[in-house]
């Protein structure tokens, strides 16, 4: 059956990040932004709600079964709110989340429990490389085999709380395939920048470079390892969910903006030029969501093509954001192009998505 | 209710059935059928028609109301998705074609909107007798497209007899010849005629008359020459002093001054419009398999996965493209999967009209860019796509008329605050 609406328990959920989203990320956005800096209780409270926590088994410390589309669902209603407080929220998921789907049970067992009973704690991922073909199926950084353990050598960027992380899994290539590594705060040879990237948007979270030379790393998997395609795909999916929310806030703000601004005797969205380009960017932005949701779907239901579908998914929701978010900045015209004002912002991060792969999942 | 995408058994074997029917019956003259414009694939009508009858329903796009088996679960409806993906089906075969389905086409799904219980019984159980029947909508006249306010058309009832008297213009009615005209393998059609009753009132004043075949004072003065969809007639009526009984009033036969009829209308277009889309979206996906096809054939495969910096422009291209394909063909399934549920659903049902036009003479054109001489030679059917693929984006709706629509719905604006 096609069936287009949330059930019950994911509607409950989508309700309460909502609210979240409203009531604190949104309004706690541009100051965060500024001061580089997101309030430590803004990120315990969307912690609290319990997304990741919801995504694991008993046996883990969780609560329940992760399902790809249940996180799009709740990751496009955080976005909604701010991304840089997503991100943030979502940053142990990074770790949690490849353990859960890639991990060996000694690996789950070590770390999931630990993650998900506690309070939000910095536990991270590192796959960006500073390159401008950065391609996370063919990357720099590389992984070595020597007994039982790997040595990693190689450099990260735009690694979220690398800084304050107990752990983080490493992506690197093996062998010509990617797979990740399990590499603790305290191993040898494994530096992390004193600076914070600087980037043009999301300035709020705390983004890191890291270096490492002959890092002594665990695989994630163990001996055998894992299917990375399973973890790129949860990235992208994840991506793509958080462009539409970022999209639709811009589009909200934009659609509210030119119902109140007059030109010319009228309402701006009484003229076709600005009604029409609101009328895209909502057909736009649910094309992605719809073709978000099915990629998702296939993710959890093992389809053949589900992969591909996640890389539709991600590559088309890049090109949407850039578009959505521009024309929110073009509909507040100079107003736009100010800081004070919202779609500013939602600009910014909406540039990053084409390598914003690696800061989200589900 | 939950998010799910599996297609349902029954779309999956309609669609694997179709598809033969789309590679024997249609791709194998769709070059003929363009090229002989105004002759009419009577092998194709019969067949479907047969074929729709044996399946339970042949009605156009008015959906097959399925009744359950006796003691068997109740499934939700799938009525219109099963259209859908029908018409995408077809349209994937030739547009052109699937636009000579036998079928109520926008005639019936007119009836279905705006008549009552009593004229639905009697105007749609025609098309599932022995022969292949065809209805139309006449809405459009010389001087008045989109803006259907306009039109000019006229009713007056005559209270002697007791029969409205009908004068007017019509043009670019699709289907309108053979709804029209008695061709001997042909059952009895129809048109719907909008007229006013009140050309004082406006919108409010607009209703649509039912005009049986061979009505006397009622002609077909032409038929259109088109860019694409040549299989397909488009046919200018002229109405003079013509004669339709009172009951052909679609809707309540009390005639009050009310926005009632031309409501009626819209209902038609919640309802057809993503069946537009999906039409063109039939189009599309032809043209994008072909664009692969002869691409691998010259050793050219796309490399998904790929980050875009590290793609070729075709490569891009391509991916592209099939990303706008997926996402409306998404838009379409929603829309109709809401009016199986009946939901409200006249944004998404704009939306992905906008969508589809959009994504359709994109990929066509694009296509044909890429493939060069290829695309461009009639040797190929990708350049007739191309011509086929336009329509899409301005019947049912232009695609800036459903621009409107969907910022209306949008911003909360009626007609007047946008227009
Ligand atoms: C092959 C074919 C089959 C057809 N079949 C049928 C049929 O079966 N029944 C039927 O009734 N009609 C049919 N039509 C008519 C079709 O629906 C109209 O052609 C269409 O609605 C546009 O009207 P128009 O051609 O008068 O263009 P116009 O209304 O004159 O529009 C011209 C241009 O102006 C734009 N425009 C108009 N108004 C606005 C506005 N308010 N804001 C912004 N832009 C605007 C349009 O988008 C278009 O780009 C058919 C047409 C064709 C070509």
């Amino acid at each position: 059956m096609y069936s287009f609406e949330p059930n019950e328990e994911q509607q409950m959920l989508i309700d309460a990040v909502g609210k979240y989203a409203e009531n604190d990320l949104r309004p706690a956005a541009h100051d965060a932004e500024e001061n580089r800096e997101l309030p430590k209780k803004l990120v315990s409270k969307g912690w609290e709600l319990g997304l990741l926590q919801a995504s694991v088994p008993e046996t883990y410390g969780g609560f329940g079964e992760r399902s790809a589309v249940t996180g799009v669902l709740a990751v496009e209603e955080m976005a909604y709110g701010d991304l840089a407080g997503t991100l943030a929220v979502m940053t142990p998921s990074l770790f949690a989340t490849p353990v859960l789907l890639g991990g060996s049970e000694e690996q789950k067992q070590e770390y999931l429990p630990k993650i998900i009973e506690g309070e939000w704690a910095p536990y991270t991922a590192a796959l960006v490389e500073y390159a401008f073909d950065f391609d996370p199926t063919a990357l720099k950084t590389t992984a070595k085999a020597e007994g039982s353990s790997f040595i990693l050598n190689g450099e990260k960027a735009f690694v979220p709380f690398a800084k304050d992380a107990e752990a983080l899994i490493v992506y690197a290539n093996l062998d010509g395939g990617t797979q990740g590594f399990i590499v603790k705060k305290e191993a040898a040879g494994l530096s992390i920048s004193e600076e914070r990237e600087k980037a043009m948007g999301l300035n709020a979270l705390p983004m890191y470079r890291i270096k490492m030379e002959n890092v002594t790393a665990e695989r994630l998997g163990g001996a055998s390892g894992h299917d990375f395609e399973l973890i790129l795909s949860a990235m992208r999916v994840a991506s793509a969910a958080a462009a539409v929310g970022v999209a639709r806030s811009s589009f909200e703000y934009a659609k509210n903006y030119a119902k109140e601004r007059e030109a010319f005797g009228v309402k701006i969205a009484q003229k076709q030029a600005v009604a029409f380009m609101l009328a895209e960017m909502a057909t736009e932005i649910e094309a992605i969501r719809l073709l978000t949701w099915e990629a998702a779907w296939k993710l959890d239901n093992g389809k053949e093509d589900a992969h591909t579908a996640a890389y539709l998914a991600f590559t088309g929701a890049a090109d949407m954001a850039m578009m959505v978010t521009d024309r929110g900045v073009q509909i507040y015209g100079g107003h736009g192009y100010i800081r004070e004002n919202p779609v500013e912002l939602l600009m910014r991060n909406g540039r990053g998505f084409p390598m914003l792969l690696g800061t989200a999942i589900v | 209710m939950t998010i799910e995408f599996e297609a349902p058994k029954p779309l999956v074997n309609m669609q694997n059935m179709l598809q033969t029917v789309a590679e024997n019956m249609m791709r194998s003259t769709s070059r003929e059928m363009d090229e002989n414009e105004h002759s009419i694939p009577w092998d194709y009508i019969e067949f479907m028609h047969t074929a729709m009858r044996s399946m339970g329903g042949a009605g156009g796009l008015a959906p097959v109301e399925e009744k359950p088996k006796e003691g068997a679960e109740k499934r939700p409806p799938i009525g219109y998705q099963k259209l859908a993906v029908q018409i995408e089906m077809l349209a994937w075969g030739d547009v052109g074609y699937y636009l000579v389905t036998p079928g109520g086409g926008l005639g019936a799904a007119a009836v279905q909107a705006a008549g009552t219980p009593e004229q639905k019984a009697k105007f749609l159980a025609r098309f599932n007798e022995e022969k292949p029947t065809f209805a139309a909508m006449c809405m459009t006249e010389p001087g008045a497209g989109s803006d259907t306010s306009a039109i000019r058309a006229r009713a007056v009832l005559d209270e002697k007899t007791n029969e409205w008297v009908i004068n007017g213009e019509k043009i670019f009615v699709t289907a309108g010849d053979k709804s029209f005209t008695e061709y001997e393998k042909l059952g009895k059609g129809f048109i719907v005629v909008w007229a006013s009753i009140d050309p004082s009132a406006g919108r409010a004043g607009m209703r649509a008359f039912v005009v049986e075949a061979g009505t006397p004072g009622v002609k077909i003065t032409k038929l259109e020459h088109k860019l694409g969809i040549r299989a397909s007639d488009t046919a200018s009526i002229s109405l003079v002093d013509a004669r339709v009984p009172f009951e052909n009033l679609l809707g309540s036969p009390t005639v009050e001054k009310t926005t009632t009829g031309f409501k009626g209308a819209m209902a038609t277009f919640d309802a057809t419009r993503p069946l537009v889309a999906a039409s063109g979206l039939g189009v599309a996906r032809a043209a994008l398999e072909f664009l692969k096809e002869k691409l691998k054939e010259n050793g050219v495969e796309i490399r998904y996965g790929l980050p875009r910096q590290k793609l070729t422009s075709v490569e891009r291209e391509v991916i592209d493209m099939e990303i706008m394909l997926k996402s409306a063909w998404l838009m379409v399934l929603k829309a109709v999967w809401m009016a199986d549920n009946k939901k409200p659903n006249a944004l998404e049902s704009s939306m992905s009209k906008v969508k589809a036009g959009d994504v359709c003479t994109k990929i066509t054109q694009k296509a044909v860019e890429i493939l060069g001489p290829i695309g461009y030679s009639r040797e190929f059917l990708l350049e007739k796509w191309f011509r086929d693929a336009k329509i899409t984006d301005i019947y049912e709706g232009t695609g800036q008329i459903n621009r409107l629509v969907v910022a209306r719905q949008i911003l909360g604006y009626s007609g007047s605050e946008l227009r």
